[in-house]
């Protein structure tokens, strides 16, 4: 009977012998040692809310979204906020948050993350690059390897909320989170995707990816979600929702919709020139929307920490 | 035994790097102007994880079959016009999420290079997922052996 390739017995059990997966199982490709895991879940509890965001898409605003987030919620100067980018292959955030050209310094309690504000840290492979166009060509152990380093060894100090920006998919990136943060310690994911068919039918995907590892879902963002011309003041949809955009879909899987982020040229703008878009465009209808959604993301952390401390 | 690839005369790499700019788009739309140029062609999706291809040619629906010499392509049109081989069309279920790690995918690239009964085409062009990794790595070495034309890199403007 096989073992099932993701568990721990994969490639070692008795039954795996003569199976032609053995070699592919047994190879540590089944993912984190469950001890050493174990263990970083216990150095990272320290009560503080851990938010995914995700997607199954590219290029739907994942980075736009966590750096907004993540300078929402730092509004607070009483909150401490992190901001871990592991897209390995393709690292927005230094760009995003202005952090260009940075590099990590090492202390005796571990590696420091990049402060863009006294209470905003932010760590991304892209300060690890002697040159920001080297390219990371990694496979899945590589990766999981620094992911595992990321979330180990940079001292982040007390945080108040951890934001994870992830790459599109759902592969060892993902995995490994989940597992090195384990499911029941991250608050939620935070899903994003933009309104038209081929973009949802990805996310849907990872709906269910966040079922299967028992991720609660804080919901979903739509984004990209029409368009009002700053001359004629007509609204377009750009990307039009054949199949009835994120709202349908969340209606059917019985999500949340936390809200829709129309398109602003001000929003590629702020994040080509590493600014903060909610301070740089304070009027835009899309600022309106991101306040409300950071909101809701807060909203919901606070409820469900309020439940934690309940149950004990 | 002939190579499931020896009757391909170009194969194209459609790369970015960066998600959301239009590599399938591209792919679909490259391959249907090669066809209406009378070229014959077929389109590999090596996006495990989103794979948008079949989609975009309206063949979602679709199941891949094996033959003698390995598995049948899917075919888009009444005229067996252009063939298609992606993961989408060995998902049980469309929502179903592709939760593998590296290893894993590695191996079905490998197999939808040499087990796909490609037979003769002018153009094979291979739509990637965005990044540098795993699925990017293995397509490139299980290709190299044949005639690898080359990449076309997609970006947005930003």
């Amino acid at each position: 009977e096989c073992p099932g390739t993701g568990s721990a017995q994969a490639g070692k059990a008795a039954a795996c012998q003569g199976c032609p997966n053995q070699g592919l199982c047994a190879a540590g490709a089944a993912g984190p040692d469950p001890a050493e895991a174990a263990e970083l879940r216990e150095r990272l509890r320290a009560g503080r809310h851990t938010v995914l965001v995700l997607s199954g898409k590219g290029g739907v605003g994942k980075s736009t979204v966590s750096a907004a987030l993540a300078h929402g919620l730092a509004a607070q100067q009483d909150k401490q906020v992190a901001l871990l980018d592991v897209d390995i292959c393709g690292p927005s955030i230094p760009k995003m948050m202005g952090l260009e050209g940075e590099q990590v310094h090492q202390s005796g309690s571990g590696w420091s993350p990049v402060y863009v504000e006294e209470n905003l840290g932010v760590m991304s492979v892209g300060f690890l690059l002697s040159s920001p166009d080297d390219a990371v060509i990694w496979r899945g152990p590589k990766k999981n390897g620094l992911i595992k380093q990321f979330l180990r060894d940079v001292d982040w100090g007390e945080l108040d909320y951890l934001i994870v920006d992830t790459p599109p998919g759902t592969s060892d990136e993902h995995l490994s989170l989940v597992q090195y943060l384990g499911a029941t310690h991250i608050t939620g994911a935070v899903i994003v995707t933009t309104p038209q068919e081929i973009s949802l039918q990805d996310v849907r995907k990872e709906i269910n990816f966040c079922h299967k590892v028992k991720l609660p879902i804080i919901g979903v963002v739509e984004n990209m979600s029409g368009f009002v011309c700053p001359k004629c003041k007509n609204e377009s949809q750009i990307f039009p929702p054949t199949t009835g955009g994120a709202e349908k879909m969340c209606q059917n899987l019985n999500v949340s919709l936390l809200g829709k982020v129309p398109l602003d040229p001000q929003i590629g703008k702020s994040c080509d020139r590493g600014q903060s878009f909610l301070s740089e465009a304070p009027e835009s209808p899309a600022t309106l929307s991101y306040r409300n959604i950071i909101q809701r993301i807060q909203e919901y952390c606070e409820q469900h920490h309020f439940q934690e401390e309940k149950i004990i | 035994e002939r190579s499931s690839l020896a009757g391909v005369q170009h194969i194209l790499l459609v790369l970015s790097g960066k998600g959301g700019v239009g590599k399938s788009t591209i792919s679909t739309q490259l391959a249907l102007a090669l066809w209406h140029c009378g070229k014959r062609v077929g389109i590999l999706d090596v996006d495990l994880c989103g794979p948008s291809i079949p989609r975009m040619l309206r063949v979602q629906d679709r199941a891949v079959h094996q033959c003698d010499s390995g598995w049948v392509p899917v075919f888009v049109g009444q005229d067996k016009d252009i063939s298609l081989m992606s993961i989408g069309f060995l998902l049980e279920r469309p929502d179903d999420a592709v939760v593998w790690r590296g290893p894993k995918k590695n191996a079905l690239i490998k197999q939808f290079v040499t087990d796909v009964a490609w037979g003769d085409l002018d153009f094979l062009i291979v739509d990637t997922p965005p990044g540098t990794s795993d699925e990017h790595i293995s397509t490139v070495e299980a290709l190299r052996p044949h005639r690898l034309l080359g990449a076309i890199l997609v970006t947005t403007p930003q």
